[in-house]
């Protein structure tokens, strides 16, 4: 029977696999270690466990994450797109409540060149590129993330202390790329009002 | 006895790999004062630009790879007692690849390919840039060719024996770059070629950065490894001692080769184009990766603490201070390992998942890279060739002292460079500004550390002038050829007596990277091939 000389194959391929990791192992044990090398060794690798321990549960339950949301959108027709139209681009509210920021990065600016948004408030910024690469980061801020033409780049943070931040763009794009960056006040919450304008009713898709 | 034509195959790669580290060094210190602002005269993004992507080419890509394909001939001739394997063969390598070189510097010295040595698609160089940055690679696949030859009809001549040390890592290198380079062949062969030549209309820039990503991490093993290779292997025997494992090295070269492949995504943390669980699992893989380095770090100060002993040194730090520091190679692995250990805190932070948003291309990258780069790296390259040069070229070296003095100005002029680069990044300066032209308070506190910057590439230049200084008058000395010292291979304290087969052949682990390549690069790549994504024509600068 067909089944029956797969399983046969299974189990030798098992067999095969079980017999060399005995092997590994029985000629790993012939290697000569010294005693403060294999102490070193053992140093070496809980200090990296830890490491890696406190980067995975921080990811797992803190939700500490670089920005990873993998949404394509077509760069080439940002304007005749609903979301990156010029008039809906800069600060929002969506319809739960939830500050909203949608940029735009071309060479060789961030539009709107200036936004205030409030202080302390989990804001979504949400940027897509017109042409090139660029990244954006807003100095003492983990306010950073690459641009990339044909994808948006979704980062949720809050800014806890008001003041006025310059916003940089810092990945190289150009002969210009010196001149992009543009500002960005962060307002005491109790001080800071939605704009009115384009109020968006629902999230509009990304057409 | 190394003939006269496998010295010359290895001094024509050297050399090529020197002048450009010479002209590179050059622009370095032009892009440090043009960038400070301090001489309005120099201001200018145009030619900015076009002498940091030529100083990163020359840098990054031909001072390394001539030098590792030189050194890697030397050692396999001198580790195995052969002749070089089909010279024929090694000199087309040597030959493409400086037609690549060449081929790829006229438009990069003409700005026409002032996209830096990550090529950033969709900006788009001219077509001859990308051309001869795939014949230089493809010239190092021929040396690959030659090694992994060399290796192999060693070990069937020599069955059950030990593969030298040096050869074995060697092997490992070569291995380690044919993988590497595939990801950067398949982003230049199917996008960046085509989009210059027209063929195609758009790239997909997440798949261009993905694929840039396979190479980018390992490349920087591919440079590193020649400086490992002259910890375990020279510096013992210089420092007069013995290496302390002979075995450990052989695992720590495996481990670099390995797991140096599978972890490219720490550069695209901030990438919007990958998911975050293949980011978190790359940087699993990086952290791991820094268990070999750390293990080098103790082996090589083990066999220095042996020879310190061994000449009379007592006590917990007595046998530092009688450790030979007049020899440029242990001075410079006693220099390499401090800017090692500095810059590996550096990269630990880096490879740190979210804290990784805090310095993203900020001015603390280059700083870092410099400082392991430049630093831990070149020095070595230096100490290398102080070593060989006497042998390559049958005269000994013009001054000794000289090359002292050289090693103590790279080590203090970096430092004095790359120490204000990592505070600026955490400053908020973005790396890559030809000027800064931001209207707010934030730049002023950024203008002192780049006049320390200017200080720091000064000293380096000069340093840089003095090693090909020397090299040269070496070389066209009127001494005759007489200087008869052969090369010298480090011995371990306690020989190698039963080595397993899987730390003297790369079979296994050549597949062991196979599946953990298909694992960690297989679903990130395919994935743009699912999903909808729109292309973006190509841009010029």
């Amino acid at each position: 029977m067909q089944i029956e000389l797969l399983i046969q194959k299974c189990q030798n391929l098992i067999g095969q696999a079980v017999d060399f990791v005995h092997d590994f192992i029985r000629q790993s044990r012939s290697v000569h270690i010294d005693d403060l090398e294999r102490k070193w060794i053992n140093i070496t690798l809980s200090v990296i466990g830890l490491m890696i321990v406190i980067i995975v549960l921080d990811a797992l339950i803190h939700n500490i994450r670089p920005p990873s949301k993998v949404e394509t959108i077509d760069s080439a027709r940002l304007h005749l797109s609903k979301e990156f139209a010029e008039s809906n681009l800069g600060v929002q509210l969506d319809g739960n409540g939830d500050v909203i920021v949608r940029m735009v990065a071309g060479r060789y600016s961030f539009f709107p060149k200036h936004i205030a948004v409030p202080a302390e408030t989990k804001l979504t910024l949400r940027w897509v590129s017109m042409d090139v690469l660029h990244g954006v980061h807003i100095p003492m801020t983990n306010m950073s993330t690459m641009i990339i033409p044909g994808y948006v780049a979704e980062i949720t943070t809050s800014f806890p202390k008001p003041g006025e931040y310059p916003v940089l763009c810092n990945e190289y794009c150009g002969l210009g790329h010196n001149h992009m960056w543009s500002n960005i006040s962060v307002i005491a919450k109790e001080d800071w009002k939605a704009p009115v304008q384009n109020f968006a009713k629902k999230e509009p898709d990304n057409g | 006895m190394v003939s006269p034509a496998d010295r010359k195959l290895t001094i024509f790669h050297l050399w090529v790999a020197f002048a450009a580290f010479i002209v590179a060094s050059f622009l370095g210190e032009y892009q440090v004062l043009e960038r400070s602002g301090f001489i309005p005269a120099l201001d200018s993004p145009t030619v900015y630009f076009a002498s940091v992507s030529t100083h990163g080419v020359l840098m990054g890509f031909v001072l390394t790879t001539f030098f590792i394909m030189g050194f890697g001939y030397y050692t396999a001739t001198t580790s195995l007692n052969t002749p070089i394997w089909n010279p024929k063969l090694a000199w087309y390598g040597f030959w493409i690849s400086l037609t690549g070189t060449v081929m790829a510097a006229v438009p990069l010295l003409t700005g026409k390919a002032s996209v830096l040595y990550t090529f950033y698609l969709p900006m788009q160089a001219h077509v001859a840039f990308y051309i001869g940055a795939t014949l230089l690679v493809v010239g190092s696949w021929l040396w690959c060719a030659v090694m992994l030859v060399m290796f192999r009809q060693w070990k069937q001549a020599n069955p059950k024996q030990p593969v030298p040390l040096a050869m074995f890592a060697t092997t490992a290198n070569a291995l380690l770059w044919v993988w590497t380079s595939v990801g950067v062949a398949l982003e230049v062969l199917f996008q960046a070629i085509p989009l210059a030549l027209g063929w195609i209309d758009t790239v997909d820039a997440g798949l261009a950065r993905t694929l840039f990503a396979w190479t980018l991490h390992p490349i920087v093993y591919f440079w590193l490894i020649p400086a490992y290779i002259a910890f375990y292997v020279f510096v013992p025997k210089q420092a007069g001692g013995y290496l302390f494992s002979d075995e450990i090295a052989r695992a720590a070269f495996i481990v670099l080769a390995v797991f140096g492949l599978p972890i490219g995504f720490h550069h695209l943390y901030m990438d919007p184009a990958q998911t975050s669980s293949w980011k978190l699992l790359h940087g699993v893989g990086t952290l791991i990766v820094s268990l070999p380095t750390l293990v080098t770090g103790f082996t090589v100060i083990a066999s220095l603490e042996i020879a310190g002993r061994l000449r009379g040194g007592t006590g917990l730090f007595g046998w530092i201070g009688s450790l030979p520091w007049t020899n440029p190679m242990v001075l410079s692995v006693i220099l390499s390992l401090l800017m090692l250990i500095l810059g590996g805190f550096g990269g630990v932070i880096n490879a740190s998942y979210a804290m990784n948003a805090m310095i993203h291309n900020t001015a603390w990258v280059p700083g870092h890279f410099h400082l392991i780069f430049a630093g831990t790296t070149v020095i070595m390259y230096f100490a290398i060739a102080y070593y060989l040069w006497p042998m390559l070229v049958k005269k000994p070296l013009f001054s000794n002292s000289l090359a002292l003095v050289q090693l103590w100005t790279w080590f203090i002029g970096m430092g004095i460079l790359t120490t204000p680069w990592h505070v600026l990044g955490l400053l908020g300066q973005p790396r890559r500004l030809s000027s800064m032209v931001y209207n707010t308070l934030l730049t002023l506190a950024w203008k002192p550390y780049e006049l320390a910057m200017i200080f720091g590439g000064l000293i380096m230049l000069c340093s840089a002038c003095l090693f090909i200084y020397n090299l040269v008058k070496t070389q066209l000395s009127p001494a005759p050829e007489s200087f008869i010292q052969e090369i010298e291979y480090a011995e371990p304290i306690r020989p190698v007596a039963a080595l397993p087969e899987y730390l003297n052949d790369f079979t296994l682990w050549n597949r062991v990277i196979a599946v953990l390549m298909a694992i960690s690069f297989g679903i990130p790549i395919l994935q743009f091939f699912f999903m909808d994504t729109y292309g973006s024509p190509g841009w010029g600068y």
